[in-house]
């Protein structure tokens, strides 16, 4: 009796417990799930206050009304700017220095990462440390020396570097060879040896081994590199500002901001249109490719 | 017959050992072949100019003759002026200290990059944990909305910043006012535009903490907690004793590679405030583009720029201690 008493006792206070928990449980997530909308609305608060803007005449801007909501929404800003030839060639200039300078950055790096990886000579490891140290060399310091530099190849030959929208592809791998070399030599270590030993066998040389094996092997970890080169080229700001200044070779970021922006009458509209229209080319990439994104960024400090 | 087959045994593993040397060096060769593109742009664009910047911050402004530490006097002279200093003034904390324009560029930098890591390392390290609180299914929209600002070019959104922060359109002006609070004058006061600037920066570089400090909560292994719970651990306890330690070596990689990266910004600075007001928000960055470009000044651009180097220098011998020390654990 006695038994079954204490039995049933504990029986009925086992559930309260077990309760409690799944409550305490309830409450972190509660908590969590609060914190993080808390920093989701101030992260997001500004992009989306760039799409609110981008919606408004200047009318309605300047009208003072509640800035977070649009009363008469209008696609002019869009309309005007993508019909603006100067906003194009910006574009367009920006384009093709991005794709330039992720195609040379990727030959490069990839045949780098995979001799240091594999191949091996002479301070192929010093050579390696002194990649991870120059991806550690901001442009901030650099951009003043390659501006004396330019300025004397101009003196000596003759060739203008300066103020030519083509010398941002000689300029942009300085940030992003360096990295790109380092995450895909990461990438290239941990493919197992036995993979290219099988390929030796078959009589594969360096070249089929690196084109047919490697490459594939290594694929997500080329995406990875391949989407850090794009935004960076996208997104670089000091160099073109330094090195660029006629407003038909300015790329899209130093064109929105010095174009855009004209002495004292801000055209909000038209330069938040601008400035998102600047920035949908990453977030489009990074929608469709998040994971590799990440995996890109993370690479350079759990990888090497 | 034998003798032949002698012979053959004979001299077989020489020739084999002189054609293993050959493949060997041709494989260097090869090797240094590949390597080559890699080491020019290493070194005609990345080494060569960083040398090349040590001798212009010994020249005059035009470049002319050398000068020695030259610039580096012109920087720190009148560096910090104390006036009226005396027994009286010193305990009311009364006596005047003014400093240098570049005495403000030093402690602005100083104060910008620490205060802006260590608001990004703290955000970054509690949301990591909030994110890893929630069912895995969730997680990946989660962090996907909350690693945006990090994906959109800084220089685009700081223009977003910068009309949030309009004097007269203000939209947080417009709320502060409606809830009954004074209008901030957000760009046209220095500390408030120190305030913005730091806001600004954090606002970026969150997201890449986040991001980092989540893949390394991920890998703490799970049996650890599990144990920890078995012992009465509480959840303070479990971040303390468990994941602080085990993330350690990314924690500390994280936040060097950002000190470096904060040290060296530019875009945010040159768009939201160009340094303003009065230069209370220039940095080694902004300053050193100021002089050296728009001055035309060159040689004290590069002397302004090159302070980045002793910080770039410490930083980069801890990250490569603590990166190998990974791959020795590994």
């Amino acid at each position: 009796m006695t038994v079954a008493t204490a039995q049933l006792e504990g029986e009925a206070r086992r559930p309260p417990r077990y309760g409690s928990m799944a409550r305490g449980r309830r409450r972190a997530l509660f908590w969590s799930y609060f914190f993080l909308a808390l920093f989701v609305i101030f992260f997001l608060m500004p992009p989306v206050y760039m799409f609110i803007t981008s919606l408004k005449s200047s009318g309605e801007i300047s009208a003072a009304t509640n800035p977070w909501w649009v009363f008469h929404p209008t696609l002019s800003n869009y309309t005007n700017l993508l019909t603006q030839k100067q906003f194009l060639i910006f574009y367009r200039n920006s384009a093709i220095v991005s794709v330039l300078v992720v195609s040379v950055t990727m030959v490069i790096s990839v045949l780098a990462a995979f001799s240091l990886a594999r191949m091996k000579f002479w301070g192929s490891a010093t050579l390696a440390t002194g990649v991870f140290l120059t991806y550690l060399v901001p442009d901030t310091l650099l951009f003043i020396p390659l501006f004396k530099i330019f300025a004397f190849i101009h003196d000596k030959t003759g060739i203008e570097l300066i103020n030519h929208w083509w010398v941002l592809i000689v300029l942009y791998p300085t940030l992003t060879v360096p990295f790109c070399t380092w995450i895909m030599i990461g990438y290239f270590a941990s493919i197992p040896k036995e993979l290219d030993e099988a390929a030796l066998i078959d009589g594969a040389g360096y070249m089929q081994m690196l084109l047919r094996v490697f490459i594939p092997v290594a694929l997500p970890g080329i995406i990875a590199a391949t989407i850090f080169a794009f935004t960076v080229s996208w997104a670089n700001f000091l160099y073109p500002l330094a090195f660029t200044t006629s407003a038909d070779q300015l790329v899209l970021p130093v064109g929105i901001v010095t174009t855009l922006i004209k002495g004292d009458v801000y055209n909000w509209g038209q330069i938040m249109t601008g400035a998102l229209l600047g920035a949908a080319p990453p977030l489009v990439i990074y929608a469709f490719l998040m994971d590799y994104y990440i995996a890109g960024l993370t690479a350079g400090a759990t990888k090497g | 017959m034998a003798e032949a087959v002698a012979r053959d045994v004979r001299v077989s593993p020489i020739g084999r050992r002189k054609t293993a040397r050959a493949l060997v060096r041709r494989k260097s060769l090869v090797a240094f072949a590949m390597a080559l593109p890699l080491i020019a742009v290493i070194a005609g664009l990345v080494v060569y100019p960083a040398a090349y910047a040590i001798h212009l911050a010994m020249l005059n402004k035009s470049m002319q003759h050398f000068v020695g530490l030259g610039n580096y006097q012109f920087l720190f002279r009148r560096f910090i002026e104390v006036s009226n200093l005396s027994w009286a003034t010193f305990w009311s904390w009364s006596f005047e200290v003014k400093l240098s324009t570049f005495a403000m560029v030093v402690e602005q930098s100083v104060l910008f990059a620490v205060s802006a890591v260590i608001f990004k390392a703290v955000i970054g390290f509690v949301l990591a944990h909030f994110v890893h609180n929630i069912p895995q299914k969730g997680q990946r929209k989660w962090r996907g909305m909350l690693l945006v600002p990090w994906v959109i070019p800084p220089a685009m959104s700081t223009l977003a910043w910068l009309w949030l922060f309009d004097p007269s359109y203000s939209a947080f002006n417009w709320i502060f006012t409606r809830i009954g609070l004074p209008a901030v004058p957000w760009l046209g006061n220095p500390y408030w535009a120190r305030f913005g600037v730091i806001l600004d920066n954090v606002w970026v570089g969150a997201p890449f903490f986040m991001i980092m400090y989540l893949a390394a909560l991920k890998s703490v292994p799970e049996q650890l907690h599990e144990a920890a719970a078995i012992d009465g651990a509480t959840w303070l306890q479990k971040i303390w004793y468990i994941n602080l330690p085990m993330m350690r070596n990314i924690i500390a990689i994280t936040a060097l590679f950002s000190l470096i990266v904060t040290f060296a910004n530019f875009d945010i600075v040159k768009i939201l405030t160009n340094g303003g007001p009065i230069d209370q928000t220039q940095v080694f960055a902004t300053w050193a583009f100021m002089k050296g470009i728009q001055g035309n000044d060159i040689p004290l651009g590069a002397s302004v720029s090159l302070f980045m180097f002793p910080i770039l220098a410490v930083a980069a011998i801890l990250i490569l201690r603590n990166v190998r020390k990974r791959t020795n654990e590994i």
